[in-house]
This record gives C-alpha cells, sequence and structure tokens, in this order.
C-alpha cells in the first residue's frame, strides 16, 4: 500500500505543484491518477520513488517512510514506465530491460537471457533482443518500457503517461494487454494520465485531480460516471455529452446502442 | 631515397619518440577534460570561468610554455615531460568545450529514465552519460589528436627528440630529403592516430550505426 499523507510540494519560486495531498493506493490494485497537464499529477507519483521530495507532508511504502530507505535502492525496487519508453538510446532492447538487475548486481548473461524472456511476456518477439530502441516502433519501445519495469519483480509500478506516444490504436492493444498483465501479476500500480478513457479503461479507482493536484472526486470509473461530483469532474469526464449519452434502438430485431448524436457504438449483447 | 635508406634506424627511432609523445598528452588531456567537462556542463555556474580558463590556454604559445614548463615544475629543459605537460595542457584547451558539449548532449529524458531506474550518480555517469557523450566527444578528440601530433614537432626546437628533429637537422645541414621525411611522417602519424580513433569509437558506440542520423 502506499499512502501519500498531507504532501505538499512547493519549488523555490513559488509555485504550488501539490497542494496538501492525502490518498492511499491499496495494494494489488490499480489506482489511475487523471487530470490535465500541469495539475501535479506526475509531481504526485514522483513522490513515490523520491524524484520529488515533498515540501511537507509523508509518503509512506507499506508503512515505511520512503525517506528513510536509500534513493537508489527505492528506484530499483519500484517499477518505472516512462512517457514513450524513456529506453537508453545506447542499450540494445534485452540490456535495456536486464538495466536494472544488472545494477543489482545480477551477471549481465544471466539479465538478458531472463529479458528475453519478459519480451514474450509483453507480446514482442525475443528477437527483437538484439535491435537498438531507435529500431523498434512506438507501441514496440513502449512494450520494451513494461518489460523493463518488470524487471526486477517490484510490488509496485509507477506509471507516467505510459502510451500518451503512441496512436489510439496500439493504445487499446497496450491497455487491454496491461489488463490482462495486472490480473496474473496483481501489482500495486499508480498510473498518470491525461486522458480520462484511458483512465477508466485501466483504473479499479480512479481518481480525477484539478491543479495542485487537489482531489476533485474519487471512485470507481463507474461511481464517477454515475455521479460526477460537481461540475469541473462532470466536465472532466464529458458527462452529459452526446459521447457519454448512450440509448438503445433496436434495427433487425437487435438492440443497438447509440450516442447522443444518434451514432450507433456498438450491440448489447443477449 | 637513399638518404632515408641510410638513416632508416634513426628515423625510426624518432617515430617511436613522436608516436608516445603523441599518445600520453592526448590520453592524459582526455582523462581530465572528460570530468572538467562534466562538471562545466552539469553546473551552471563554473561553465563560463571554466571553458574561458582552459581555452585561454590555448593562447600561451608554445615556445614560450616550453620554456616556462622546466622552472615551473622543475624538470630538465629537455626532459621529454616539458612536451608531455605542454601538449596536455594545449588538449584540454581544445578537449574542455567539446567534452562540456557532448554532456550537454546528452537528453534530459535520458538522465531522468536514468534515475528512475535507481542509477547512482556514479553508475549514471559511466553507464549512461559518458556512452551518450561520446560522439560529441570523438569529434573533439579527433581535432585535438592531429592538432597535437603536429605540435609535437615544436619541441624539437628546444631539444626534445621527435619527428621534428628531422626539420630541424634538415634546416640546420640543408638537407632537404630530412625535411620532407619528417613532414611526410608527421601527416602520417595524425592520419594513423585519428583512424584509430575513428575504429575504437566504432567499436565502443556501436549503437550509432543502428540510429537513423
Amino acid at each position: 500500500m502506499i499512502r501519500f499523507d498531507a504532501v505538499r510540494k512547493e519549488y523555490p519560486d513559488g509555485t504550488v505543484a501539490v497542494e496538501d495531498v492525502t490518498l492511499e493506493v491499496p495494494s494489488h490494485g490499480v489506482v489511475v491518477l487523471v487530470g490535465s497537464s500541469g495539475c501535479g499529477k506526475t509531481t504526485l507519483l514522483r513522490m513515490v520513488n523520491r524524484m520529488v521530495e515533498p515540501t511537507s507532508g509523508t509518503v509512506s511504502i507499506d508503512g515505511v517512510d520512503v525517506r528513510s530507505i536509500d534513493k537508489v535502492e527505492l528506484r530499483r525496487s519500484i517499477g518505472y514506465v516512462l512517457q514513450a519508453g524513456g529506453l537508453l538510446p545506447h542499450r540494445t532492447v534485452a540490456d535495456n530491460v536486464a538495466t536494472v538487475p544488472v545494477l543489482q548486481g545480477t551477471s549481465r548473461r544471466e539479465a538478458r537471457s531472463a529479458a528475453l524472456g519478459l519480451l514474450e511476456r509483453v507480446g514482442l518477439d525475443p528477437k527483437l533482443g538484439d535491435r537498438y530502441p531507435a529500431q523498434l516502433s512506438g507501441g514496440q519501445q513502449q512494450r520494451v518500457g513494461v518489460a523493463r519495469a518488470l524487471a526486477a519483480d517490484p510490488n509496485i509500478l509507477l506509471m507516467d503517461e505510459p502510451f500518451g506516444a503512441v496512436d489510439p490504436i496500439v493504445r487499446d492493444q497496450l491497455q487491454q494487454e496491461m489488463r490482462t498483465l495486472q490480473s496474473e501479476l496483481g501489482k500495486t500500480i499508480l498510473f498518470v494520465t491525461h486522458d480520462i478513457d484511458e483512465a477508466f479503461a485501466l483504473g479499479d479507482e480512479v481518481l480525477v485531480l484539478r491543479k495542485g493536484a487537489e482531489v476533485a472526486q474519487r471512485g470507481t470509473p463507474a461511481e464517477i460516471l454515475a455521479n460526477p461530483a460537481d461540475e469541473f469532474v462532470s466536465r472532466f469526464v464529458g458527462a452529459g455529452t452526446s459521447r457519454r449519452t448512450l440509448s438503445v434502438r433496436e434495427v433487425d430485431g437487435r438492440r443497438i446502442v447509440v450516442d447522443g448524436d444518434d451514432r450507433p457504438t456498438g450491440v448489447l449483447a443477449g | 631515397m637513399q638518404w632515408l635508406s641510410q638513416n632508416l634506424h634513426i628515423v625510426w627511432g624518432l617515430l617511436l619518440d613522436h608516436l608516445w609523445l603523441s599518445a600520453v598528452p592526448i590520453v592524459l588531456a582526455f582523462a581530465i577534460s572528460v570530468p572538467l567537462g562534466w562538471l562545466a556542463a552539469r553546473h551552471r555556474r563554473i561553465r563560463t570561468p571554466l571553458l574561458t580558463a582552459t581555452g585561454l590556454l590555448y593562447a600561451i604559445p608554445s615556445l614560450a610554455l616550453f620554456i616556462m614548463i622546466p622552472a615551473i615544475f622543475g624538470l630538465a629543459a629537455r626532459s621529454p615531460w616539458v612536451a608531455i605537460i605542454g601538449l596536455t595542457l594545449y588538449g584540454i584547451a581544445l578537449l574542455a568545450r567539446g567534452a562540456a558539449d557532448a554532456f550537454g548532449s546528452v537528453g534530459r529524458d535520458t538522465m531522468l529514465a536514468a534515475d528512475a531506474l535507481g542509477h547512482s550518480a556514479w553508475a549514471r555517469f559511466w553507464r549512461v552519460e559518458l556512452p551518450l557523450a561520446g560522439p560529441v566527444m570523438l569529434a573533439s578528440l579527433r581535432v585535438m589528436a592531429v592538432s597535437t601530433v603536429s605540435l609535437v614537432t615544436v619541441g624539437a626546437v628546444i631539444g626534445i627528440s621527435s619527428l621534428g628533429t628531422l626539420f630541424t637537422d634538415g634546416f640546420q645541414r640543408g638537407i632537404d630529403a630530412s625535411i620532407v621525411t619528417g613532414l611526410v611522417l608527421t601527416v602520417v602519424v595524425a592520419f594513423a592516430l585519428d583512424a584509430v580513433i575513428v575504429l575504437v569509437g566504432r567499436v565502443a558506440m556501436p549503437w550509432r550505426k543502428a540510429v537513423p542520423a
């Protein structure tokens, strides 16, 4: 369990990135922080592995204040997936995946062979192991990023807009595979995105953030859609827009779901 | 040609002198410029004073420098270390700025990723920053190496033997073949060293050919 206790982040120039946030990420759950850019969601995420130190308040993992853990050790024990993969351009794919185990002292050979298995796990051909990141597509790089985060078998995964830089079709695919992977691995995941659909697609729980990382609403995707807490959340999730207002229409004996503009979006099962 | 065949063993000896008088300062200047460049790239405040100071080293006339060094370091006037120290200083002058630019060229996102993965500062330097600074550094290193090979000859004027000795001797005794041999071999050494550096760069940085430029 990750716990943020009254954390606040103020930069020397006076900007307040995070204003008094308290929240919990339950073990083995996926919590998504969603908000527009500059709302402080990434700052909040980076407090977990001490890439950002809060000005006040504490972040703890399973009751242990992260400040009491050595930064480098802490980061190695937490998987981190960055936007656009964040791969090291001078390392082959296999070496990228093997990075953390090698830093922890596993032999390069052993770590590389484990890396090839992980590539398969995230849906990549192990033959890609000898390529360099620049030789891969955006979607493939992103999968490598996930494999690398899993390499040291961390309990916690931090994901910072990991699928933001890939096209919508690949993004859907990656989201689906992430759900499958998560159902097998049961990691504690804190996920940051500005895309509400992505948040609803992945989160067991979703936190809609205002500026200063203030939590506007917290709930399951269904709860948030059913009862947006206020005007801000309502606008953010697009409640009431034609895209979110679905109705059922009967066509040739089948029930078709249409949106507010009467455009079909799917078929009711059963 | 006849002169060359008669003096082959002398020329060979001078060639070897020249090689190590070039190689040692190149290696030393590289080893010193890398940390200086890193400091200049990572600490804004010291960048300008540091790079100005190292750049000014190059303004010292080489002959004057070679005469000053024995006095400053308490060396014999004809000690090869006089040339080595002087050429190392020139090497730093040429390489420090390039090294600073090289470290500056390493992407912020990549460094952030390195931190997020749990590299210590030390590991990040050796495993991420130095290799990624390599391509830009290599360009400055090549200029510096060729310049050093050529500057070694100046030492001959104060009696430190190298291929430059073939110039000074040739002038004094009016032997054109000696001057031409010195000149040609200096150029050959410069080219050969440059080729070695390029080759080492290619082996050490295999990802560069994989990256579409």
